[in-house]
């Protein structure tokens, strides 16, 4: 185990030469840039931090280096070697081990199985896997580790944070040359946490390179040698932590050039309103959130991803389980109400999430916006769609929301991105709502349509319209609401308005 | 000379090659249905010689009729992204239990031919419905999967129909049941195949233009959208899985009435045929995507693979064979029309 870390950070020519080298890495997807023209160098022996708001590129880039995404531009190189990772599976014969958010475990399978997974035939003889030496090798791992979880127990019956430990064993069971880290300690405890840090430390020592995400101040000052700040996909600076602070950290990650695409959004705020109290999701995902709306004003939700602040609004509209609390719009109990009724009271959720719960993509563009407002008298009669009458009022919509091209009978699937989501508005609009709740409304999506989709919300506002914006991206918070809240670990912690509503303000509130 | 013939034969060249784009096309935009078609029509006017002949065309229409009503049943299933194992239980059952009926309708209840037909015909349909529902409940109410919940009710009914008959034909049909639904016909055409006529009219205009049609593509389609937008996807389920019951029931009904007897032993191939009719069609197995006249066109060519297979003297075990073979390569070549369709988009 310990000679592949030498074999790495020896390099010949003296002095350190990094582990992994991107020159000019630029990833391009339809209709969006991911990454543009990124340099970054990783060092045997140190723990490079990646800071950045969601959607800054820390992903993309990451999945670059484990070979899951081909660069569209740019060279890497591997100790000083180019290379080219067609594969994941490339990647971690190079030495690239990564550790996700979202966990790769199999839940049937023991810890000692999904430890080896992929990696049994050394640990087999003749084709067969040797139960035994997997459970032994495990066992051995995790007490190196100073883990404690049996390894016999189903990964399924584990808590989130013994699943986590698990993830990392699996990442480190080649003690990787180079190990990524993407926000380790989200879901462990304080112990658990300081348990990595010494972990991290003795990889470290042993030579290898580490990439570290974390939006936590405290780890990156524990760990960091060096930071690198990534914003809408460019390298911004790269930083020695001795001389990093965190004021300046936060104005690198979030002083963005914001390009004249928001509109001015009168607030003339009315009664009428919605309003949560002491909501609390059965999922737990949001815990005692007040909030509340007023017709005529944009209420914005800030907080990372995972926060808990998609799930405020999902439980207003019934597409999550309320525990407790309650849900009121225009003074009338809406807590126990379906989808459905929500929907006839006036309200509509447009989700982040267009691919898994938004779009039906084989369908056409009229289908989709259709959808809701099949019931409504003008469209059909005693259950028979008039066809004429729907391919009207969709492309009326469709011109609305400026779809391009404006052809509604054109299949959702061949729309980009952009028009997809404009798509979802229409649909959001066609039975003419009064309560707009929007999750993420510009995810993947490029300027040319966020600017579109904002001057539309701006006008729903203005048209004395609830709206209610949950957002990753500060300027869209900052610029759009009239009024925000900070959502952080399940909680709404804060509430801006005014000239508190700053993105040094917010920005405070998701770092710890 | 010599250049006149080079000249001839690249303009023979370029039609083919136009040919061959048409060809092309046309499998992209409707799949290896259409080839299917022209490939079995050919073959069997060559092999057979009374395959092409009016009378038999009216026979092959006859003879799908009873998979075409069982088919567009199926395809309300499988637009949710479900499938029904049940419909040969279904037929099996709606058979024993019309001639049950029509047997205690005649002995106890009226002397009326029509009574003891309608009753009999009734009973079918409520039993068929019943079994459908059992199986819509499951899928939407409790999430069971469709593949266990409709393969454990064609357990319950193959059981039952063998039970309530014994296990052997139940005879004693009023005599004008077999004559009209099983061999009369009106103003020329065969009852079954009016009957089934009216279905598919029926069935085009539930799927392609009433807001439950709408609601099973949405359901199929992307079943959290769905629900995002409102729409009850478990009643969409429950009615999906209860009219293909309901649908399965009538083919029993007519079959019984060709058979003149109600027969616990019918119905067995009616799942494959059923499902294999459908996704020939074009209908995806992964829901949200299917058209009516497709999935009769899709029917019928079973049928003609039957007829065909049958009059020029093709083994009857062989022909599982040939179905099956058939099902596999229509498949196959949708996976590959999709496959080509994503790279293009």
């Amino acid at each position: 185990m310990v000679h592949e870390c030498h074999a790495t950070d020896r390099d010949g020519q003296g002095g350190p030469s990094p582990i992994l080298k991107l020159a000019g890495v630029s990833k391009r997807f339809p209709g969006v840039t991911a990454l543009e023209g990124i340099d970054f160098t990783l060092r045997a022996g140190e723990v490079h931090v990646l800071f950045g708001e969601n959607g800054a590129g820390k992903s993309t880039l990451i999945n670059i280096i484990t070979g899951a995404l081909s660069p569209s531009d740019g060279h890497m190189f591997l100790n000083g070697e180019r290379v080219q990772l067609d594969s994941v599976y490339a990647a971690r014969e190079a030495g690239i081990s990564a550790v996700f958010q979202e966990f790769s475990l199999i839940p049937q399978l023991t810890v000692a199985e999904n430890i080896f997974l992929g990696g049994e035939e050394e640990h087999s003889r003749f084709g067969l896997i040797s139960g035994a030496r997997i459970r032994k090798q495990a066992r051995k791992l995790l007490d190196e580790l100073g883990f404690s979880i049996s390894v016999d127990r189903s990964v399924g019956h584990l808590a989130r944070a013994e699943q986590q430990m698990v993830e990392i064993a699996k990442a480190l069971r080649w003690w990787p040359s180079l190990l990524i880290l993407d926000e380790p300690t989200a879901s462990l405890t304080d112990h658990e946490a300081q348990r990595l840090y010494s972990l991290v430390e003795k990889l470290r020592e042993r030579g290898a390179g580490i990439i570290y995400i974390s939006h936590r101040m405290e780890e990156v000052r524990r760990l960091a040698d060096r930071i690198t700040v990534l914003r809408d996909g460019r390298h911004i600076a790269t930083l020695d932590a001795s001389n990093a602070d965190e004021g300046q950290l936060v104005q690198l990650m979030t002083g963005r050039t914001i390009e004249n695409i928001f509109p001015e959004i009168r607030h003339e705020p009315r009664a009428g309103k919605i309003e949560c109290s002491g909501l609390t999701t059965r999922s737990n995902k949001i815990v005692e959130a007040d909030i509340e709306a007023h017709e005529g004003e944009i209420v914005g939700l800030a907080g990372l991803v995972g926060s808990g602040k998609s799930e405020i609004i999902r439980a207003m509209f019934g597409a999550s389980e309320v525990r407790s609390g309650s849900v009121h719009l225009r003074g009338e109990d809406i807590t126990r109400l379906s989808i459905n009724s929500r929907i006839r009271k006036g309200m509509f959720y447009v989700t982040a999430d267009r691919r898994t719960e938004g779009m039906i993509l084989m369908a056409s563009a009229r289908e989709n916006i259709m959808l809701p407002a099949l019931d409504l008298p003008h469209i059909s009669t005693a259950s028979l769609v008039w066809g004429k009458a729907e391919r009207a009022m969709s492309q009326q919509l469709a011109q609305d929301v400026d779809l391009q091209p404006p052809n509604p009978e054109q299949q959702a699937a061949a729309f980009s991105g952009g028009n997809q989501q404009k798509i979802m508005l229409a649909r959001a609009m066609v039975r003419g709502p009064s309560c707009f709740l929007f999750d993420e409304p510009t995810v993947g999506v490029d300027v040319g349509a966020r600017s579109a989709i904002y001057k539309f919300i701006g006008g729903l506002c203005e048209a004395g319209a609830i709206v209610i914006i949950v957002s990753s991206e500060l300027p869209e918070i900052i610029h759009l609401s009239h009024r925000a809240y900070v959502v952080n670990r399940a909680r709404v912690q804060e509430e801006l308005s005014g000239d508190e509503l700053t993105e040094s303000n917010i920005a405070r509130h998701f770092i710890e | 000379m010599n250049h006149a013939v080079t000249s001839s034969q690249s303009r023979i060249q370029t039609a083919f090659e136009m040919l061959g784009r048409f060809a092309f096309r046309l499998f992209i935009r409707q799949g290896a249905l259409p080839y299917l078609l022209v490939l079995a029509v050919i073959t069997f006017t060559v092999v057979a010689d009374n395959f092409l002949t009016a009378d038999n065309i009216f026979n092959i229409l006859r003879q799908s009729s009873f998979l075409v009503i069982v088919a567009l049943g199926q395809m309300l299933t499988l637009l949710t992204g479900g499938f029904d194992l049940s419909v040969g239980a279904v037929i099996a059952v709606a058979s024993v239990a019309a001639a049950l009926a029509m047997q205690w309708a005649g002995a106890s209840l009226a002397e009326s031919a029509l009574v003891v037909i309608v009753v009999g015909s009734l009973v079918a349909m409520i039993a068929g419905l019943s079994i459908g529902a059992v199986n819509g409940i499951g899928v939407s109410v409790f999430g069971v999967s469709p593949f266990i919940m409709t393969m454990g009710t064609a357990s319950i009914g193959a059981g039952l129909a063998l039970y309530m008959s014994g296990g052997s034909p139940v005879y004693g049909l009023p005599m004008e049941f077999s004559d009209t639904l099983g061999f009369g016909r009106l103003a020329g055409v065969s009852y079954p195949v009016l009957i089934m006529a009216f279905a598919a009219i029926v069935m085009f205009i539930v799927v392609h233009s009433t807001r439950f049609g709408r609601y099973l593509f949405a359901t199929g389609g992307n079943i959290k959208a769905a629900q995002l937008s409102g729409i009850g996807t478990k009643r969409s389920l429950f009615f999906a899985y209860a009219l293909c019951g309901l649908m399965a029931a009538i083919a029993g009904i007519l079959l019984t009435a060709r058979l003149d007897s109600g027969d616990p032993n019918i119905g067995q191939a009616f799942p494959l045929e059923s499902i294999a009719a459908c996704v020939i069609a074009g209908v995806s197995l992964r829901g949200g995507i299917g058209r009516v006249e497709n999935v009769i066109m899709g029917a019928i060519l079973i049928g003609i693979f039957k007829n065909g297979m049958n009059l020029s003297g093709v083994d009857s075990y062989m022909q599982l064979v040939v179905i099956g073979i058939l099902l596999i390569t229509a498949v196959i070549a949708d996976q590959f029309r999709l496959k080509y369709i994503a790279r293009a988009a």
